[in-house]
Parts: structure tokens; C-alpha cells; sequence
């Protein structure tokens, strides 16, 4: 680890102000940037410790949830709230990392955090475009079994590895950004980005900003759950994970909601699979062909062709079991 | 191993075989065995309570004045040449003391690599250590780097600039197949045996399997990093390591740095997890010559990166495995064959055939084994090196020949079970492997096992049960020393380099030195970790226990004769010869007298001594020369499938072993679910990313390389047919092993009855059942 | 400000790459944490900060400042805690190097579990939490154990939740 200085922000705007400066980097629970910094992926000069500042968790006028950035991970999924109204979120959080982990990580943490890619995270010894721009793409013929089926290209493959994120883009989550300019909103589902050529930019964070909280809109009560498909039964990353929420009136589908994990830089709001979905019947066959609408955009590697089938499956029973005796 | 080995094997055999038994030293058996005293109870671990208090010092833990960190730095090519190496960032970084190199390292001449023959040969590789600007594998150590703080090194290796001039490296497992050879010996078993005509008996065969069978990189993954802490005074040096071969340790440090092997002194009380991993490699060398060279104590923590790239696992192997069946499903022929990778400066030849020699009974067999050299670090022994993956390619075989002939698959196995080596014919010491599997299929409820595959499910999972058989070779080690101690205040001490890795070694050496010596638990302490003890042989080959029971057995018919030499004219013992006498009631006794005793107690006191010592070595181990001995194992396993994703989830195992005593029913228990453990991981979810381009190894983390955790873990259910083994002391066999053996076939056959899906290649993960 | 660790209280190190775990064992000696990965994967450096579970490695010393702390040494320093003796009675360990970690990690989940936060595998999120085998398998997951004393450790933790709740 490169030498650091550390610093404590005491307020957001502290926060923004330490963070702007080149070389610095805001610290959450630190669970993937201190890693990243011991691995020489991350080499900040000065670290400014966010995690300490207020995170409150409260509902707004309107019926929506607001988040603070610095709010646990762990606290999230606890928080009564959030269990009620928002189950598949909480499921999602109760599926990533550990329990120690999810006391450490922040929520503004958990949207930052890098690719678990191996060649990404072997500074010494892989090329990385996302690493170093223009060195070229090791896991180009290489282990690809965590990589992405969507969004990727030449440039990179590499998948976001957070399993919250798919929750919150189902709900059609907001992030607020502060910066020097002040706050903005903005879409999270538009806040990760595809790699194209620059997978080095990985958010629509601008230099400066910071993720203050998490919006999540009300939602219309409905059946909505998490499923993590993954290589060990507890604490790993997901090959795919399916959040999905569904309302079905009078057998009909009101509305739906789909995210998938595991398959792309971002998390993957799978409009296709929505659009082919609302309005028409709760029905295996309609979920077999939304999940196929979703996945013909797919483009996978040898080693992850897998992915496709295995998202599809994993789609069609979550959206079957949601819609339980509807179906 | 050579070729005269084989003959000297060989021959040693055929001459046993014609010595009866009694003849052998020690064969006699144990007269322990049988006995009830604290052998068979359930003693708590000894060191339980420091370690639940975090309290045992491992060998990173070592306090010390003016200790410095070292780190570590690693090629990132296969093969070639160091061109250009700049060091001076590194140098003139903060806190750095040293950075050592090709061009600084002292002259070191790499350990001799691990042989039988030689208890002081404990290289896994012979590799020139930082001697030239060659490499020969991607991970090498290239430079080492001590800093006044961990952090400091941790740094400053990240400034060492290294250009390499690449060789052309062969990394590809399938293409060096082509350049395969053919060693004599695997360990101290002929590499290739011929009885009778195995292929054209199996062409012949009403009924056949013939399949290849892949198995994965592995890598032991102890908890606890491999570290030293090292320090010289002068000529003398002191070594904390985590290490499985102490003494031998001790040795190889002594030749390699020009001292006399009593100025060494390697101290390991607790090991944090071994496996076959804490031996000699790299590591220690470097930072022992470091340690001379900054002349302060030094710390050598590899990373967890550190210790996959140094550190050797356990081969891929491609295995074939034929299986020739009569119409009753009598083996008629039994053939296996294949590849695993031994470069030629390693010395692990994953023994994978070796379980099959003695596994079943056939009319023919054919094993061979060959070997192909790619630049990786050299593999090493690994939990049940050959057996555990070997016994997945068998007992998978079996259970596909079982299918064929619609045979149940225990019965099957029970129809081809040997009452003899099937290719030597020695008698086996002790074998009950039928009534491990008669027993574990009762407990386990395998008649609700459906025969149709794919047959039971409940919701989106399919259910299957699947069995497998397992085995590992008994051995003793030669050359186990002990010193025994019995004080005037009526205690008593055992005294030996041993290693304590959690299998429960000292908890057992405890129990059974109280019913030698006929002394209460709690009268007994152990020293152990310490290589200016007695030398015991490393933790290897689960011997450790019965190795040093032979030399407390030893030791315990020695000290007979001292006590009453001491004991004189005065004390009712007086006249007896050792002979005469036994060891109980925390003292001597006439045999045949019983009233005629003395406390030890009241003969130190008389004699006006403190203590009395004595130190012996257990007799040649003849035994595994002249019989079969075997601990064998029968596994059980119901798991489910989910037709949706492939995912596994293990619900129920079952271990039933047939392995002699059970000297400690709490700890051995521990110890055979930890193997079927690894081998849930074996089977499911482990696997070392080699990348084939590069050689290098892509998952060097905790996070990438998925050990089983406890969601992947069910409630493992473990029983044993306890009978003695009459040749081995205290009847025992090893049981360190033989838990993972036997528990990947036992788990892919249950894939297969769930599903009707035959998975051949490990780990079983869900995309192969998709 | 100052790191109080087990009730006393340090000043944290200078240089701000020291991470909690190196402070305990390679400044103050308190070794009882221990150092599996220094990669966040493995549990082994589990220790407590204000009473909530976290892993060591990846906590920047500098961040604890202002913190309590409690370790292994803390868990039991008045007499062996039970979940200490529990392990023993269940023969929750082996090599003994992941011990210290899984007892902090179980200390913390029997009061999460009790103050009702659902895990993965709770089938209803706003229900009171039962311990079951699984749900403490699901919790104490972010442990590793290599050694394979899974068996003892859940049921030496299911005996504790148990005795708690009685």
C-alpha cells in the first residue's frame, strides 16, 4: 500500500471539499477500496473517511425512502421499513458479502465498489483497460466465468459485483449527488456505464461529487424477492441474481419490475423483459419468452455462454414463484 | 524414487512374507489394546482452552526486540530471465533495511527434495533459491524486501522495476501430455503393475466402463498463513515457523547455512492448519539468509498471494479408469491410468493410482501412472495426495458399472471386496471394510435410495444419495524418538518434536503415556513443537500418532528396568526383572505378584531423585512391509439439484471407518468430518485458476478460490467399526486422511442418481448440470 | 483521540496504512486476532467494534479512532465467556486459528439475532428471528474454517443462542 494520509470529514460538505482534490479519495467501510489499495489497483494520497457521517434513514412526505450514503449496509436491510415495503432489497443486501462485511460497507460504498475481475485485480501480474487504459484485456480468453453477457465490449468485459444495486434499480432508485456545483438526482439506473471504450469510467460521478443518499420511490405493494445463483452457498459474488417484483390484477400483469445481476458492468434493468410482460398474462410461457426477449440481446464468452440459459431459468422461476397460484 | 528402490522394496516383502508375524519387532500386538483405561475416552483437547482464548502464540505472534518484516516480490512470466531489476526506489524507500536479490542473496544450496529415505530431505522443490537470474515458473520469488514495518516492505516491494526476457514456456496441461514420462516408483509403491491380461480381459467383459475422469488445481488453504519469525544470535539461529516437519526443518536449515544442526533450533508449538502444506519451500531460506544479512530478528508473513504462488497444491490429473465385470459383476478387469503434473524439481507424484491396488478384488489389473513437466510451481502432497481424487475417478467408475449391470451399488462393492491384497496377496493386518458399509448404509437409510436416476424430487430440486468407497495406506514412520520423564512428585512428561495441527496429537499422546504408564490425565503433560526434542518424523501420511505411540510403547519398556534399578534393595520390587513387572497404579508391580508394588513416587523419593528419563525410538516399521494395512472407509451422501439453476446443496453425509482404534472418539471425529469437508470442496466448489496462457494463477484469494463455508456444510455423521488393528500400536491406523477419500465420488454419484447427469470433471459445479 | 481496545485506551499508529488487525497483533501484541487473508475473505480477524462484528483487516486502524474495540482477549477476560466454553464442549475447533474469529463473529450474531435482523435465509423478514441450524450456518458463513469443525461450531453456538433464550 502506497503511503496515505487520512482524513476525517465531518460533514458532507467537508466531505466534498477534501474529496475534490486529485489524489483523494473518499473512504467508506473501506471492504474493496482498502483491499484494492493493498493490491495496488487503488493508490489514493489522501483517504477521507465518510463513514462517520450522519446516515439517517427517513420517509419523506411523499412515501419515499431516503437513505443516507454513510448508512451501513447492515442497518439497511435491518430497518423495519425497508423490510416491509422493500423486501427484495433487503433480501438483496442479506445476500452480499458477510454479516461483518455488511456492517462495514456503506451504501454510497457499495454503488463505488470495483469488478471483482481477477485480471482486474492482479495489478503486478494482467493487463487491464480498466486498470490502465489502453494496456489491453487479459480476461479476453481467460477465466470469464464472473464476466458479462451484456454491455460488455473489446474493451472490457467485466461485471458490477454489487447485489443491492440490482434491488435498488428494480425500485427505480435515485441517487443525490452533491458536488461544488451543489445537488443533482439522477437516475441509478443511469448512474453505472457501460465500458465501450472507456471502461476506466465506470459512474457518471463527476470529479468532486459524492453520493449523499439513496432515493427509493414509493412503491405499489407487491410480491418482489431476490434470488442469488452462485458458486458456494453463502459469501460468494453472483454468477446471476433476478430481482423482481410483479403485480398481477385479475391475472394480468399491472406491473413489473426486473433487475438481473452478475451479467453486465451495471446492474441490468431488464426493460425488455418488462415491456414484453406488463399487461399481458401471469403465465410461464409469457415469462419464458420475456426472459428470452432480455437475453437475445446477450453476447457471451465461451466460458460464461452459461450465464445466458442459467439467467433465463433463474428469471422465469422467480417471476413463476411471484406469481405463485397466479401463474 | 529409482528403480533399485523398487527391487529393495521388493525384495524386503518377499522376505517378510515368509517370517511370521511374532518374529517382527513389535509383533506382538499392542498389549494396550483391548484395554480400558483413557485410550477410547473422550478427552478434551489439551490446548483447547488457549486457543478458544486466543491465547496459543503462533509462529507469526513471536514478540521479539528489533524485529523487522520482510515481503516478498514474484515473477510475472513462466520462464526466461530476469533482464533488468531496479531496486533503488525500493532501497531508499522509508524504513527499508534491505532488499535481497540474485546478485545479494548468499550462496544457499536448495533443500533436497522430500524422500522417504531421508527424514532431513524436505524440499518440495530444488530450484536454485534467488541464486541466479533465471525463472522457472510464474511466481517465483524474485527479491524480498525488510522494512522497520510490515507496511514499509508491503510498499516498497510494489518499487522494484523487473524487466524479463521470456522463454518459451510449456503451461498447457493437454499439450504437455505429449512429453509425458514414466517414473518408476510412487512413493515406496512400483509405478506401473501389470496382473494378468487387464485389456483383453476388459474387451471381453459381459460387462465394461471405460472413462476419463478430470480432477482440478487445488490449493490446501490452511487459515493460518505460512510465516516465520527468525532470529540469529552469532552462529545459533532460532526459527518460529508453522511447519509439519520440525525436525526435518531444523535439519535442512543447517545444511543450507553451514552450522551444526544443534545450533538450530525451529520451535512450532501450535500449527494453524497444515495439510500437507506447511513444509519446506522458498520462504524459509529467504528469510533466514535475510535475517543474517539485516542482522535483526525477522518476520516473513507471506501473503495469502504469496503463499499460492509459492507455495505448490495439489495437480490436475486426467484419470481413466476401465472397469471389466462379469455377469454376476465379479471385477474382471481393473485398469487406471492417466496424467498429473510433476515437474522435474518437485517431488510430489500425486499418487492417485495407488487406493486401487487394494480397493477391490479383480482378475486382472493394469495401473500406470505418467507425468508431464509444465512451469508451475511444483505441486505438492495435498489431504490424501492420490487417494482423494484417485478414489473420485474409481468410485465413480464402480457406481457407473453398478448402473450398467443394475446392481445396487454397496452390494456390488461388497460382492468385489478382498479378504487379501489383490496383487501382492499379503494378508491385510485387519480389514472390515464390508462391515463399514454394511453398517453406514443401515444408518444412513440407503434403501430409500431410488435406483431409477432422476426419480425423487420435491419442488424444483431433484434428490439423489450416492456412495463412495475410501482408503488410505497405513504408515509408520522409521526413526520416531521419544524421552519419557517420570518425577518424584508423580508425574510424567513425553517429550518429542512433534507437530500439533489440531489433529489432536497431543491430546492422544496425553491419554495413552497415563495407560502405559498407568498414571491419571492429569498426572501427564506433553511437550511437543520443539526441534531440540527428541526427533519425531513430520505430520505426513496420517503417521504422525501411531510413529510416535511406537516410540512411547518403546520408551514405556524401558523405563521398567531404570525404576528398579533405582528402586533397590529396600523396595518390595526388589529381585524382579523388568520382565516381571508392569507399569499401573502410578507405579511398578510384580506380574504375578500384584501385592508387590511401589508408587514411582516412593522410588524417586528413596532414591532421592527428582526424576528419572529415558529416551527410545520405535522399531522399524515391518509391519507395512509384510501385511496389507489399510484404513478404509465407506461415505454416504444425499444431496440436492435445483433443475432451475444446477445449484447443489448437500444435505446429508455419512462417514463409516474402518481404521483400527479410535484412540479419542471427540477427536477423531473432528478429524474424519474435516476431510469429508475438503472433500465436499474437492468435489463442488475448489478449484486453483491456472491460467494456461501465462501459468499464472488468476485466484489467489480467500474471496476467489471458494473454500466450503458453513451454508455449504450439513450435519456429517461419522461411526467406525473401533476393531483393533493387531499389527499397528495401539491397534490405531491413520485417520487424517482417509475422511476426504472417497467423498467426491460419493457426492458425483449422487448428482447422478438426482439427475441421470454423470459429471466426470471436477469440481461439480452448477453450469455442468445445466 | 483514542482507540479503546479491551477497556484501555491507545493512540492509533502514525502511519495511516496500519490496519486494526496490524495494530493489535504486531504493535500491542494482542495476537488472539488473527490474519487469514488480509483480503476481507476469510473471518479470521473478526473483532467487534462498538459492539457490532467487523473485519479487521480492512479497518483502517486510523478509522477506529474514537471506537471501542473488543477482542477475542476482551471477550473473555472474566473467565472464559460462554460461547468460549461451548466451543470446548462441542469441540468447535481443531488447528485452533479460525477460533478467535468465529467466537467474536458469534459473540456479535447472537445479539443481532436477538434485536430480530433477518438473514438470507429468513423466510419472513418481519417476524421475530429463531435460530435455526440453518440460519446460524447463513450467519456465521463470513467465517472460513479449513480445518472442518462447521459441526462444532453450530451446534456450540446453538447451544449458547439456546441457553440465552431460556
Amino acid at each position: 500500500m502506497t503511503p496515505v494520509t487520512y482524513l476525517r470529514a465531518d460533514s458532507s460538505a467537508a466531505a466534498i471539499a477534501l474529496g475534490a482534490a486529485d489524489g483523494h479519495r473518499l473512504l467508506g467501510g473501506g471492504t474493496n477500496l482498502i483491499d484494492l489499495m493493498r493490491k495496488g489497483v487503488e493508490q489514493p494520497a489522501v483517504l477521507v473517511d465518510v463513514s462517520g457521517l450522519a446516515a439517517p434513514i427517513t420517509e419523506a412526505a411523499d412515501g419515499s425512502l431516503v437513505i443516507g450514503a454513510a448508512a451501513r449496509n447492515s442497518d439497511v436491510a435491518a430497518h423495519p421499513l425497508v423490510r416491509a415495503r422493500y423486501p427484495m432489497l433487503a433480501r438483496a443486501i442479506l445476500a452480499g458479502a458477510s454479516a461483518q462485511i455488511r456492517n462495514m460497507a456503506t451504501v454510497g460504498g457499495n454503488l463505488m465498489q470495483r469488478t471483482r475481475c481477477v485480471y482486474f485485480a492482479d495489478a503486478a501480474g494482467s493487463r487491464c483497460n480498466k486498470r490502465v487504459p489502453g494496456s489491453g484485456c487479459d480476461a479476453l480468453g481467460g477465466f470469464t466465468r464472473y464476466h458479462a453477457i451484456l454491455g460488455a465490449s473489446p474493451a472490457c468485459i467485466a461485471t458490477h459485483p454489487s447485489d443491492m444495486a440490482v434491488a435498488l434499480v428494480a425500485l427505480d432508485a435515485r441517487l443525490h449527488l452533491a458536488g461544488a456545483d451543489g445537488v443533482r438526482s439522477v437516475a441509478l439506473a443511469n448512474f453505472h456505464q457501460l465500458p465501450g471504450d472507456s471502461p476506466e469510467v465506470e459512474t457518471m460521478l463527476a470529479p468532486g461529487e459524492m453520493i449523499l443518499a439513496v432515493e427509493l420511490p414509493p412503491v405499489q405493494p407487491m410480491r418482489s424477492t431476490y434470488r442469488k445463483v452462485r458458486d458456494r452457498a453463502s459469501y460468494a459474488f453472483a454468477l446471476v441474481s433476478v430481482a423482481a417484483g410483479i403485480v398481477v390484477e385479475d391475472g394480468r400483469i399491472a406491473d413489473v419490475r426486473i433487475a438481473v445481476g452478475g451479467v453486465a458492468a451495471k446492474p441490468w434493468r431488464a426493460a425488455r423483459a418488462e415491456a414484453s410482460l406488463r399487461d399481458g398474462p401471469a403465465s410461464v410461457e409469457a415469462f419464458v419468452q420475456a426472459a428470452q426477449a432480455e437475453l437475445a440481446q446477450a453476447d457471451p464468452l465461451p466460458g460464461n455462454a452459461f450465464k445466458v440459459q442459467l439467467a433465463e431459468r433463474t428469471l422465469v422461476a422467480v417471476l413463476t414463484d411471484l406469481a405463485g397460484g397466479d401463474a | 524414487m529409482s528403480r533399485v528402490q523398487n527391487v529393495i522394496v521388493g525384495t524386503a516383502r518377499s522376505a517378510l512374507s515368509w517370517v511370521p508375524a511374532q518374529w517382527l519387532p513389535g509383533g506382538t500386538p499392542d498389549p494396550l489394546i483391548g484395554r480400558h483405561g483413557e485410550i477410547g475416552r473422550q478427552a478434551s483437547r489439551i490446548d483447547g482452552e488457549i486457543k478458544v482464548r486466543g491465547e496459543a502464540r503462533f509462529a507469526a505472534e513471536v514478540a521479539m526486540d528489533g524485529l523487522c518484516y520482510a515481503t516478498l516480490v514474484h515473477s510475472t512470466i513462466a520462464r526466461g530471465r530476469i533482464a533488468r531489476l531496479d531496486s533503488t526506489a525500493a532501497e531508499t524507500a522509508p524504513g527499508v533495511l534491505l532488499v535481497v536479490t540474485h546478485r545479494n542473496m548468499p550462496k544457499v544450496a536448495s533443500p533436497s527434495l522430500v524422500s522417504m529415505s531421508d527424514p532431513t530431505a524436505v524440499g518440495n522443490s530444488d530450484l536454485p533459491i534467488l541464486q541466479d537470474d533465471r525463472v522457472h515458473y510464474n511466481g517465483q520469488v524474485v527479491a524480498a524486501v525488510v522494512a522497520a514495518t510490515q507496511e514499509q516492505a508491503d510498499h516498497a516491494a510494489t518499487l522494484i522495476a523487473i524487466d524479463y526476457e521470456a522463454a518459451q514456456a510449456e503451461t498447457r496441461f493437454g499439450q504437455a501430455k505429449s512429453g509425458a514420462r514414466i517414473i518408476p516408483s510412487l512413493l515406496i509403491e512400483r509405478n506401473h503393475l501389470s496382473f494378468g491380461k487387464a485389456e483383453r480381459e476388459l474387451a471381453r467383459a459381459p460387462h465394461r466402463v471405460d472413462n476419463l475422469y478430470r480432477t482440478q488445481w487445488q490449493n490446501h488453504n490452511a487459515i493460518e498463513l505460512h510465516a516465520l519469525t527468525a532470529a540469529w544470535v552469532g552462529d545459533r539461529l532460532t526459527v518460529h515457523d508453522t511447519t509439519q516437519m520440525i525436525a526435518g526443518e531444523a535439519a535442512a536449515l543447517a545444511k543450507a547455512f553451514g552450522i551444526p544442526r544443534d545450533q538450530v533450533q525451529v520451535l512450532s508449538p501450535f500449527v494453524g492448519g497444515g495439510f500437507g502444506g506447511k513444509g519446506m519451500w522458498d520462504h524459509q531460506i529467504v528469510a533466514v539468509a535475510a535475517a543474517r544479512m539485516v542482522g535483526r530478528p525477522l518476520r516473513l508473513q507471506l501473503s495469502r498471494e504469496s503463499v499460492y504462488r509459492i507455495v505448490g497444491g495439489r495437480s490436475a490429473t486426467e484419470q481413466r479408469v476401465a472397469i471389466g465385470a462379469d455377469a454376476d459383476g465379479c471385477f474382471t478387469a481393473l485398469l487406471h491410468d492417466g496424467w498429473s503434473v510433476m515437474p522435474p524439481y518437485g517431488a510430489c507424484p500425486e499418487a492417485y493410482t495407488l487406493g486401487t491396488r487394494s480397493a477391490y478384488r479383480a482378475k486382472s489389473f493394469e495401473i500406470l501412472q505418467r507425468h508431464i513437466d509444465i512451469a508451475v510451481v511444483p505441486n505438492t502432497f495435498m489431504r490424501a495426495p492420490g487417494e482423494a481424487i484417485g478414489t473420485f475417478a474409481l468410485e465413480s467408475a464402480v457406481d457407473e458399472l453398478a448402473h450398467n449391470l443394475a446392481m445396487d451399488p454397496v452390494e456390488l462393492r461388497l460382492r468385489n471386496m478382498p479378504d487379501k491384497h489383490p496383487i501382492t496377496g499379503a494378508p491385510f493386518s485387519q480389514h472390515a471394510q464390508d462391515q463399514a458399509w454394511r453398517d453406514g448404509a443401515a444408518r444412513f437409510g440407503w434403501e430409500q435410495r431410488a435406483a431409477k436416476p432422476g426419480t425423487r424430487r420435491e419442488g424444483e430440486w431433484r434428490i439423489g444419495m450416492g456412495c463412495g468407497g475410501g482408503s488410505f495406506p497405513y504408515v509408520r514412520m522409521p526413526g520416531a524418538a521419544v524421552r519419557l520423564t517420570v518425577r518424584r512428585d508423580g508425574t510424567a512428561t513425553l517429550a518429542c518434536s512433534g507437530q500439533e495441527m489440531g489433529m489432536g496429537t497431543a491430546t492422544v499422546v496425553v491419554q495413552q503415556v497415563a495407560d502405559r504408564l498407568g498414571l491419571p490425565l492429569s498426572a501427564v503433560t506433553v511437550e511437543i513443537g520443539d526441534s531440540a526434542l527428541p526427533a519425531a518424523p513430520m505430520a505426513g501420511g496420517s503417521s504422525q500418532t501411531v510413529s510416535i505411540a511406537a516410540a512411547v510403547l518403546a520408551a514405556a519398556e524401558k523405563l521398567p528396568a531404570e525404576l528398579l534399578r533405582l528402586a533397590g534393595n529396600s523396595s518390595p520390587l526388589s529381585g524382579l526383572r523388568a520382565g516381571e513387572v508392569r507399569m499401573e497404579g502410578e507405579g511398578l508391580a510384580s506380574a504375578s505378584e500384584p501385592a508387590r508394588r511401589e508408587t514411582f513416587r516412593a522410588i524417586l523419593s528413596r532414591a532421592n531423585l527428582e526424576e528419572v528419563s529415558v529416551t527410545a525410538s520405535g522399531t522399524p516399521p515391518l509391519e507395512m512391509l509384510k501385511f496389507a494395512m489399510h484404513s478404509t472407509a465407506a461415505m454416504f451422501c444425499e444431496l440436492r439439484v435445483s433443475d432451475v439453476t444446477g445449484e447443489i446443496r448437500v444435505d446429508r453425509l455419512l462417514g463409516s471407518f474402518d481404521c483400527g482404534t479410535i484412540l479419542n472418539p471427540r477427536t477423531a471425529a473432528s478429524q474424519f468430518r474435516g476431510g469429508m469437508i475438503m472433500g465436499l470442496g474437492l468435489a463442488l466448489t475448489e478449484e486453483t485458476l491456472l491460467d494456461e496462457r501465462s501459468g499464472r494463477i488468476m485466484n489467489p484469494t480467500l474471496a476467489d478460490y471458494h473454500v466450503p463455508v458453513h451454508m455449504d456444510v450439513p450435519q456429517i455423521d461419522v461411526i467406525w467399526t473401533d476393531i483393533p488393528d493387531p499389527r499397528s500400536p495401539l491397534g490405531a491406523r491413520g485417520i487424517g486422511e482417509i475422511g476426504i477419500t472417497g467423498i467426491a465420488g460419493a457426492v458425483a454419484n449422487a448428482v447422478f442418481n438426482a439427475t441421470g447427469k454423470r459429471v466426470r470433471d471436477l469440481p461439480i459445479t452448477l453450469d455442468k448440470l445445466l | 483521540m483514542t482507540i479503546r481496545i479491551n477497556g484501555t485506551d491507545y493512540d492509533p499508529p502514525e502511519d495511516a496504512r496500519v490496519s486494526l488487525l496490524d495494530l493489535l497483533r504486531d504493535r500491542l501484541q494482542l495476537t488472539g486476532t488473527k490474519v487469514g487473508c488480509n483480503q476481507g475473505a476469510c473471518g479470521a480477524c473478526t473483532v467487534l467494534i462498538d459492539g457490532r462484528r467487523v473485519l479487521s483487516c480492512l479497518t483502517l486502524a486510523a478509522q477506529a479512532d474514537g471506537r471501542k474495540v473488543t477482542t477475542i482477549e476482551g471477550l473473555g477476560a472474566d473467565g472464559l465467556h460462554p460461547l468460549q466454553a461451548a466451543f470446548l464442549e462441542h469441540d468447535g475447533l481443531q488447528c485452533g486459528y479460525c477460533t478467535p474469529g468465529q467466537i467474536c463473529a458469534a459473540a456479535a450474531m447472537l445479539v443481532e439475532a436477538e434485536a430480530g435482523m433477518p438473514s438470507y435465509v429468513t423466510a419472513d423478514l418481519t417476524a421475530p428471528v429463531t435460530l435455526s441450524r440453518d440460519e446460524v450456518r447463513e450467519r456465521m458463513s463470513g467465517n472460513l474454517c479449513r480445518c472442518g469443525a462447521h459441526n462444532g461450531i453450530v451446534d456450540a453456538i446453538l447451544s449458547v443462542a439456546q441457553e440465552r433464550a431460556a
